[in-house]
């Protein structure tokens, strides 16, 4: 396909991200719009893991436990120190970037199992490293922002006043989730076509290539953890305000690290689009897999046994499923 | 000051800390044969082994006692991560490695939420592997259920030794590791090799969670994840690169363990599992291959 | 009939086109040549026959049509000893030699081939325990060939052999081949870019050209046909 056509195409298909995301919160529930927010903040941590494992190869089992710290940081600057909470929510992301610096600096000697499995300690750490320093987070019982009224731009159970226009709460996280979420992406392809994201697949496909050619593999590494960290922090950061404005260190335990990379893999590593159908994966297939059933164990049967299909039938995700759809369309341009 | 060390109270807690760490060990041999034998981490391991113990005790439920309910298990076990591989990964077998681990996760949400539906969450016990009496050799009380335990890890790591040293499949299935391409050359079905380490793994898991599970008491679902935590620590402390490194690692880190939390006063089990994670991560920021690893020559 | 017979076979690498319908046979007891340049074929020629890469064409081998997986290939009596010779390079020189004999069942002749190799390789036998991957170039080339005779194969597929080794080494090589072929009967498909060298060894010559044969026919032949040598073996 000819590059002009490429273009023209992603510039549609982005147009037509903005537009559905616009018009969708008309005909959605009010409850199915909480459940898209959260969705969105999946769907922005995601495609930073996205960003450092899938164009870096570096494989992370700790996005979970950076979401937690931009999560906390939009806590406890609002709560205590009465910072507006959409306003903490760039500050999250930097905080958590810095997280990702600090857990890629070191992980940068390391690759494959050895990597997985400091990224793993990380994420099994983190919610202990919450619960000891409670002071700061408050340790088991979480942070609760439900009563700072005043701190927060949204209302409690009524509606939202931005721009002019009375928007119900739950639409307004949609709005903010995925809006921030498409800026985010937009950013995310840009960076990936630059000369960063070269980098990021050079250190991907060889490092030795790489090292050879003059890439600086440790600082890129580290990079992308970085950046990896900013995107965590800010879809933890939303991920406070769609969820009730509550968090704990339960909320982003080893299990949420867990759904965020099964969630990228499902998605189809290298695909934007499939970002967010992973997102909507896991956001959405556990809830329908309780409604399958609730007997105790049987919801986690289903979610893993639709994991476990999709991985066999499609194993370049629901992105590549995505893909192989769309050709047909665009080959006959 | 006189200074008095209680050495038997001492030898006590390292023949405990040798029977946790031989635990660990077998674990931790079980996830490093598939991760040498396919490049695969596999997530399922821990829980694999856990659905192992409530099918045997199951089987103790019904009759069995806990030694024959030991042999139809671990052979049952052996048999299921056969066909686990052959349904499960084999269709993923030439994916990327990071698309079975995901595989692999689906299979710990499968296998966890599958022991709770079948079992009620409620908690159960297995009978005892050993006599719960102690023992005294050289005048000091040893648990000979601490004994069996190291008894029963030692020999499966021994038998597996001998099988991969000196038997024609354990060759072949070394060989298939090492170098697939060559091995189909040769003559060596790659694809079943896998499928028999999977049954191998599957099957020393068993033999790990029935291990664990009577000295714990009661028990339920979720005990083999604090197990499969330790065995990593084990495996990253003595090197991931060998099964013998996993092993000495993890009977290091029993010791280690035991000691710390009989000594130190203030090191409860929730900081017995951060010390675990303290030493996998001292471990990797420090010396990445263990204390008995060989770093890799990577080959360009 | 001929041993091994190729009709019509092409091979492709995702979508590199690298054979384009060849045809080749090796009669029993015969040592054959494939030559040509660089990306010419010869080594997908010898992947198309041991069935480590997709083909389309007839491959038959004693009157039957060729498995298309290795493992089934080498249970047919073809020893393949691919290009770098796919040692077990971190298993000891003991165990690459039961490796070969891995698809025998006659536990007595393994022992018997096992004894006899240490016998013809010498050196094999004084550095029986060590890692393969510590012998010389040339003593992993005997190793590789060792293990395929472990195998006790009909036909035996040899992927450049003499690459990275000393001339006398090579020369050496090709002596036990020829013994073995002349002894045993042991029939060889052998490529190699060292021109001269695999004509003087052989009996017949196939030139591949861009995944096709060039030019075919007896080794003494071409080797006297100056023509031929310029245009396709560049000497």
């Amino acid at each position: 396909m000819s590059r002009v056509l490429r273009v023209a195409t992603g510039v549609v298909i982005a147009a037509a991200a903005v537009a559905l995301v616009l018009v969708l919160p008309h005909w959605l529930s009010d409850a199915k719009a909480a459940e898209l927010a959260r969705a969105g903040c999946f769907f922005i941590a995601i495609i930073g893991l996205n960003l450092v494992t899938g164009y870096t190869g570096q494989i992370s089992l700790g996005q979970g436990a950076l979401m937690a710290v931009g999560a906390y940081t939009t806590a406890i600057l609002t709560a205590d120190h009465g910072f507006r909470d959409l306003w903490t929510i760039p500050l999250a992301g930097l905080v958590a970037m810095a997280a990702g610096f600090a857990v890629g600096l070191p992980a940068r000697r390391l690759s494959g199992l050895y990597l997985a499995l400091a990224t793993f300690a990380f994420a099994v750490a983190m919610p202990a490293l919450l619960k000891r320093f409670s002071s700061l987070t408050g340790g088991s019982q979480g942070i609760n922002l439900f009563d700072q009224a005043l701190n927060r731009s949204t209302g409690a159970l009524g509606h939202v006043h931005v721009l002019g226009r009375t928007v119900a709460t739950n639409d307004f996280l949609f709005y903010l989730t995925w809006g921030i979420g498409l800026v985010l992406a937009g950013a995310a392809w840009l960076l990936v076509r630059g000369r960063i994201g070269r980098a990021f697949r050079a250190v991907r496909d060889s490092e030795v290539a790489a090292a050879s050619a003059g890439i600086n593999t440790g600082f890129y590494k580290t990079l992308a953890f970085g950046i990896s960290g900013f995107y965590a922090g800010v879809g933890g950061s939303l991920f406070v305000l769609a969820s009730n404005w509550f968090v704990s260190p339960s909320t982003f335990g080893f299990d949420k690290s867990l759904l965020l990379i099964v969630g990228a893999v499902v998605g189809g590593l290298g695909s934007l689009a499939g970002m967010a159908l992973g997102a909507l994966f896991i956001q959405f297939v556990p809830d329908w897999a309780a409604n399958l059933s609730n007997a105790p164990g049987a919801p986690s049967v289903f979610f893993g046994a639709a994991i476990v299909l999709v991985m066999i039938l499609l194993p370049g995700g629901l992105g590549g499923l995505l893909r192989r759809l769309t050709e047909p369309l665009t080959r006959r341009l | 000051m006189v200074f008095a060390v209680d050495w038997a109270g001492v030898a006590q807690q390292v023949v405990a800390g040798l029977s946790s760490g031989g635990i660990y060990a077998i674990l931790a041999v079980a996830f490093v044969l598939i991760y040498r034998a396919t490049g695969v981490v596999n997530f399922a391991q821990g829980e694999l082994a856990m659905f192992s113990t409530f099918v045997a005790w199951t089987l103790t439920q019904h009759g069995f006692g806990y030694w024959p309910a030991f042999v139809v298990t671990v052979l049952a076990s052996f048999a299921g991560g056969i066909a686990l591989e052959r349904v499960v990964i084999r269709p993923v077998e030439k994916a990327s490695v990071l698309t079975i681990a995901i595989v692999t996760i689906g299979l710990f949400f499968i296998v966890n939420g599958a022991a709770f539906w079948i079992w009620s969450p409620e908690v159960k016990s297995m009978p005892n592997a050993f006599s719960t009496r102690p023992i005294r050799i050289a005048g000091v009380a040893f648990s000979i259920s601490d004994l069996g335990i190291i008894g029963v890890s030692l020999l499966a790591v021994l038998v597996l030794w001998l099988f991969f040293r000196f038997t024609k499949l354990g060759l072949a299935m070394r060989a298939a590791a090492l170098n697939p391409e060559s091995s189909r050359l040769t003559g060596i079905r790659v694809s079943w090799t896998i499928a028999l380490g999977w049954g191998l793994a599957t099957a020393l898991g068993a033999v790990a969670g029935l291990m664990a599970a009577p000295p714990l008491g009661s028990f339920d679902q979720n005990f083999m994840q604090p197990i499969l935590l330790y065995a990593f620590a084990g495996a990253v402390l003595g090197g991931i690169d060998s099964a013998l490194g996993a092993v000495i690692g993890s009977l290091v880190l029993g010791v280690f363990l035991n000691l710390l939390g009989t000594y130190v006063s203030w090191v409860g089990t929730d900081l017995r599992q951060a010390a675990a994670l303290a030493v996998i991560l001292g471990v990797l920021l420090v010396r990445p291959a263990g204390l008995l690893g060989t770093t890799a020559v990577r080959r360009v | 009939m001929p041993l091994l017979e190729l009709r019509g076979v092409a091979a492709r690498y995702g979508g590199l086109q690298a054979l384009r319908g060849i045809d080749l046979s090796v009669d029993e007891g015969e040592i054959v040549a494939v030559l040509g340049a660089n990306g010419a074929g010869k080594t997908t020629t010898l992947r198309a026959i041991s069935a480590t890469v997709k083909t389309s064409g007839d491959l038959v081998f004693a009157g039957e049509r060729l498995p298309r997986r290795p493992e089934a290939v080498a249970r047919t009596g073809i020893a393949h000893v691919p290009e770098g010779r796919g040692t077990f390079t971190q298993l000891s020189v003991d165990e690459n030699l039961r490796l070969g004999a891995h698809v025998r069942r006659d536990r007595a002749g393994v022992k018997a081939d096992y004894d006899r190799t240490l016998q013809r390789f010498p050196i094999l036998a004084e550095r029986r325990g060590q890692a393969a991957g510590t012998l010389s170039g040339g003593e992993q080339q005997q190793l590789a060939l060792a293990r395929a005779l472990m195998q006790r194969p009909r036909l035996l597929l040899l992927d450049e052999p003499s690459l990275g080794l000393a001339p006398r080494v090579v020369a050496d090589f090709f002596a036990v081949i020829a013994e073995l072929n002349e002894q045993e009967g042991l029939s060889v498909l052998v490529v190699e870019q060292n021109a001269s060298l695999a004509l003087a060894s052989s009996a017949r010559a196939y030139v591949l050209e861009v995944g096709r044969v060039a030019v075919a026919g007896a080794s003494a032949e071409l080797q006297r046909h100056e023509s031929v040598r310029r245009s396709y073996l560049g000497y």
